[in-house]
């Protein structure tokens, strides 16, 4: 499996990569190598870097220092076909299929064979033959696209890269969107690449899955490389834990708590199936008034579908939410935000804005019904225009005034004013994606002051975040989702980085869940 | 009003920009067909200017002006009805049947017609709004297909059950006096204003206006219309909060399609005073271009609906200097064609030069602030948040 040859170059060598972003330094020293036919894993946090580094691997941008070198050769990609020239093919989480092409005319798409006015069919119906009897990619070029389930799509996107000729293969989290079954067909298929002479990278933040297949590990937070692990044989998945997340997590603040008695909001047995997979897997969850709970979880394990179950986005296929004492399973949207429901969503562009639309109009957003931004059936521009100036002052917006658009506004901005917009309305429970991201560290330790401020005087809040600090510094009450499942009940106060990293990568399953 | 008038402002440059343009193409068509181009224009100009010119315009405009605000509504939150013009044709044969068959005082009558004519409209839309919220099937295409089925259905409703019988040409029967709208000339007369005789002021503009006018407070001002329009810039952002998305759909489509039924009124109830052969076909599809041209505001679509009764009026004197008067579609046609593009080429421009001129503000009024942008700082925890896609 390993290099059977030793003087043999390094498949992929990065050394010391910087690439800044404005603002932020997204790659700061990131180190990796990985050798020729070998499954190599590259694992971190959201937001740790991984992403970044792919993409200069890629082509997609070049790094801000450092050096690249494939098979011993310095390389200076400037776009992606840089990378495909030398052999490296990027498989994406998100599948770029046609869906009512077949598999070989998807896999030749961009790359067709033949003349330009004849395709030759017959010798790419070949040729993908040839690659997916060579590699073990079981997959029918003549079958549509459409009518194949998410595994074979990923094969085929796999036998895409190596129909250009790619002798080293990056998957960005390939098990994101698989199944159990999946995984292992998945995994399956990687040694038979490495087997038949290919060199895999792929990306991943499920420790368990890592260990189970990848023969190096590299492991990277905060934009660096803290461990490379050439035998995982010697690692448990505690231990990589503790390399992901740190060795130090954030002290708790330590104010007293303010969780009252009374349940504001109570989620129970909550279930959401789509295409027969669970993306909410029974969750039960209470927030009390003056509570703060907050979910932690690797992106993608059900948050995101949780919350906008909670404001009535998604249909739950089972389970009912109660809000103050009041089965709002069924409830429309709008009632649930007149109820005393504030929502700041995940993707503030996506959902939180009307971007061409004034700073005023937006706040308006989502309390259309209620005063003082509205009166009766009219919007009221006075109330609305009072209440967008006490916001731009309260939560320190930086604009020119309240009739600018809010697209030529910066993100933290924007941010800050959805929080503002929000937190007006003096809700009963909040529920929240990443209240503070993209704002300035100044600007968000006032939104954490005033989320505390509102928790001690009895608003509830149910808090989704990446951000550690902002979870445990805020939360009474911490959860952990994985996989649609709330997997640990944890305290804020005594929870060790290797305990949350742990349960976080399903590299621990709780024995008995609270909640 | 304030915002209407520096959006008027905003809008006035690339406006006759496109107009200039489509002179020229018109223009070179004249050139090349061996006409004099400035003897045609002042041919089309003599024709316009006067009295009657104007007259003519103000009432070839109004029935424009409602069925480009019907689809504009719609338009609005990027719902595409495009079937105005089977609505249009529709609410006006049913208004004339119904109309026909009752005998009422005058204004109950004229406002029974209306009535029919609104519900007959908001019918056909209401089928396609249906279609969209419980199949998904896309409105475009059901309401192109709607337009032939209002022109198939009609025919044969005209043909089979309305027809006044003893007639060549297959019309409904004609209404009585009670259902006719009036002129507005004697009103005009009696404050200093002299019409020509074969001119009449119809009264169907004050129709439109009053249109008009609760489209803007519609759409600008209630509750309803912030509704609409944020569907329209972010459906998604609309449904976040709070907006049922399918509730809009269905009341949209029945507004547009009433107030599209509305539109034919002009000529059932002030001209042919009955729906047969002679009515205009092509009303709502030329209320599409209008919509566009006028970029769905009611001022805009004013001033669109405006330009192109103009036009039209304008070209019915083109023959005089032996001019083909197909020139005015030529200039229509150009019109809409290179509106769409310098509008799109301006939205694009006036978006970074706000963006621009904000974060100047920002520099100039924020002394205490060192700069615009809430630049994110401090490295690992700002990398954690902020780096999740670069």
């Amino acid at each position: 499996m390993s290099d059977t040859n030793p003087s043999r170059p390094l498949a992929i060598e990065l050394r010391d990569i910087v690439k800044r972003f404005p603002g932020v330094v997204a790659n700061n020293g990131v180190n990796l190598s990985v050798k020729h036919g070998t499954i190599h894993a590259i694992v971190g946090e959201n937001g740790a870097g991984k992403s970044t580094l792919m993409k200069t691997l890629y082509g997609a941008h070049l790094p801000d220092e450092g050096t690249v070198k494939v098979n011993g050769v310095l390389q200076h990609f400037k776009s992606p076909r840089d990378a495909i020239a030398v052999g490296i093919g990027m498989v994406f989480q998100h599948f770029m299929l046609a869906e009512n092409f077949t598999v070989w005319e998807n896999i030749v798409l961009g790359d067709e064979p033949g003349s330009k006015f004849r395709l030759a069919r017959s010798d790419a119906r070949q040729r993908i033959r040839d690659l997916a009897t060579q590699y073990g990619l079981d997959v029918d070029p003549d079958s549509l696209v459409g009518d194949l389930g998410v595994g074979e799509r990923q094969r085929v996107e796999i036998l895409k890269v190596l129909y250009r000729g790619a002798k080293i293969i990056i998957l960005d989290e390939p098990t994101a969107v698989l199944v159990p079954q999946e995984v292992q067909e998945l995994f399956h298929s990687l040694r038979e690449l490495v087997t038949g002479g290919a060199t895999v990278m792929f990306i991943s933040h499920k420790l368990d899955e890592v260990l189970s297949v990848a023969d190096a590990i590299t492991v990277i937070r905060a934009g660096k490389t803290v461990a490379e692990v050439p035998d995982p044989s010697v690692v448990t998945a505690g231990d990589l834990a503790e390399m992901m997340v740190g060795s130090e997590l954030p002290k708790p603040d330590t104010t007293v708590s303010t969780v009252t008695d009374s349940v504001v909001l109570n989620i129970e047995g909550l279930t959401l199936l789509k295409d027969s997979r669970a993306l909410i897997d029974n969750v039960s969850i209470r927030v009390r008034r003056g509570e703060v709970v907050g979910i932690a979880g690797v992106e993608g394990n059900g948050q995101t579908e949780l919350l906008e179950a909670v404001m009535g986005l998604v249909s739950p296929s089972a389970g009912v939410i109660t809000f103050d004492g009041k089965d709002i399973t069924v409830t429309s949207t709008r009632l649930r935000r007149e109820a005393g429901i504030g929502y700041i969503p995940e993707d503030r562009q996506h959902d939180g804005l009307l971007l061409s639309a004034p700073l005023w109009e937006n706040v308006v957003l989502g309390h259309q019904t209620q005063e003082p931004v509205s009166a009766g059936n009219w919007i009221s521009k006075a109330g609305a225009l009072e209440r967008t100036n006490e916001i731009i002052k309260r939560f320190d917006v930086r604009t020119p005034g309240p009739d600018v658009a809010a697209f030529a506004l910066s993100g933290g901005n924007q941010q800050k004013l959805i929080v503002g917009r929000e937190m007006m309305a003096e809700p009963k429970v909040l529920i929240a994606a990443h209240p503070t991201r993209g704002i300035d560290v100044g600007a968000q330790a006032s939104v954490w002051d005033i989320l505390r401020d509102a928790r001690a005087e009895g608003l509830g809040v149910l808090l989704v975040s990446a951000d550690l600090e902002e979870l445990i510094g805020l939360s009474d009450t911490l959860l952990v989702m994985l996989r649609g499942r709330i997997v640990a009940q944890l305290d804020p106060m005594h929870v060790t980085p290797a305990d949350l990293g742990a349960y976080m990568t399903g590299a621990r399953v709780a024995e008995g869940v609270a909640a | 009003m304030k915002r209407v008038v520096s959006s008027l402002k905003q809008q006035l440059g690339p406006t006759m920009l496109a107009f200039a343009i489509a002179l020229a193409i018109a223009s070179l068509a004249l050139i090349i067909s061996g006409h004099n181009p400035l003897r045609a224009y002042g041919a089309m100009w003599d024709n316009l200017n006067g009295t009657s010119g104007i007259i003519t315009v103000i009432n070839e405009m109004a029935p424009l002006y409602v069925a480009a605000c019907a689809l504009a509504l719609g338009f609005k939150m990027n719902l595409f009805n495009i079937g105005a013009n089977g609505q249009f044709i529709f609410g006006a044969l049913m208004g004339a049947a119904a109309g026909a068959e009752v005998s009422l005082p005058g204004p109950l009558h004229v406002l029974f017609i209306f009535v029919v004519a609104a519900i007959s409209g908001a019918f056909l839309a209401g089928i396609a709004g249906v279609l969209k919220v419980t199949r998904g099937v896309n409105e475009v295409v059901s309401t192109i297909m709607l337009n032939g089925i209002a022109g198939g259905v009609g025919g044969y409703l005209l043909r089979v059950y309305f027809r006044e019988l003893g007639d060549q040409a297959a019309h409904t029967k004609t209404l009585a006096n009670s259902a006719h709208l009036p002129n507005l000339d004697r009103v005009l007369s009696a404050v200093g204003f002299h019409i020509p005789k074969n001119t009449p002021l119809f009264s169907f503009p004050l129709f439109a206006l009053l249109v008009g006018i609760a489209f803007y407070v519609l759409i600008y001002r209630s509750r309803f219309g912030f509704d609409l329009r944020a569907s329209g810039i972010n459906p998604s952002a609309a449904r976040s909060s709070g907006v049922s998305p399918k509730r809009m759909i269905i009341i949209t489509m029945l507004m547009s399609g009433g107030l599209a039924g509305l539109s034919g009124m002009s000529t059932l109830l002030q001209k042919q005073y009955e729906y047969g052969d002679r009515f205009p076909t092509q009303l709502g599809f030329t209320a599409i271009g209008i919509a566009l041209l006028g970029q769905n505001h009611p001022v805009g679509i004013a001033f669109a609906a405006a330009v192109w009764a103009g036009i039209e009026q304008g070209a019915r004197g083109l023959p005089i200097v032996k001019v083909p008067s197909e020139i005015g579609t030529i200039l229509q046609g150009s019109l809409l064609f290179v509106a769409v593009i310098v509008y799109a080429v301006t939205l694009r421009s006036s978006q970074a030069k706000a963006i621009e001129s904000a974060s100047k503000r920002m520099a100039a009024g924020a002394g205490d602030s060192s700069s615009g942008s809430s630049g994110l700082s401090g490295g690992s925890r700002a990398s954690l948040v902020a780096g999740v896609t670069p």
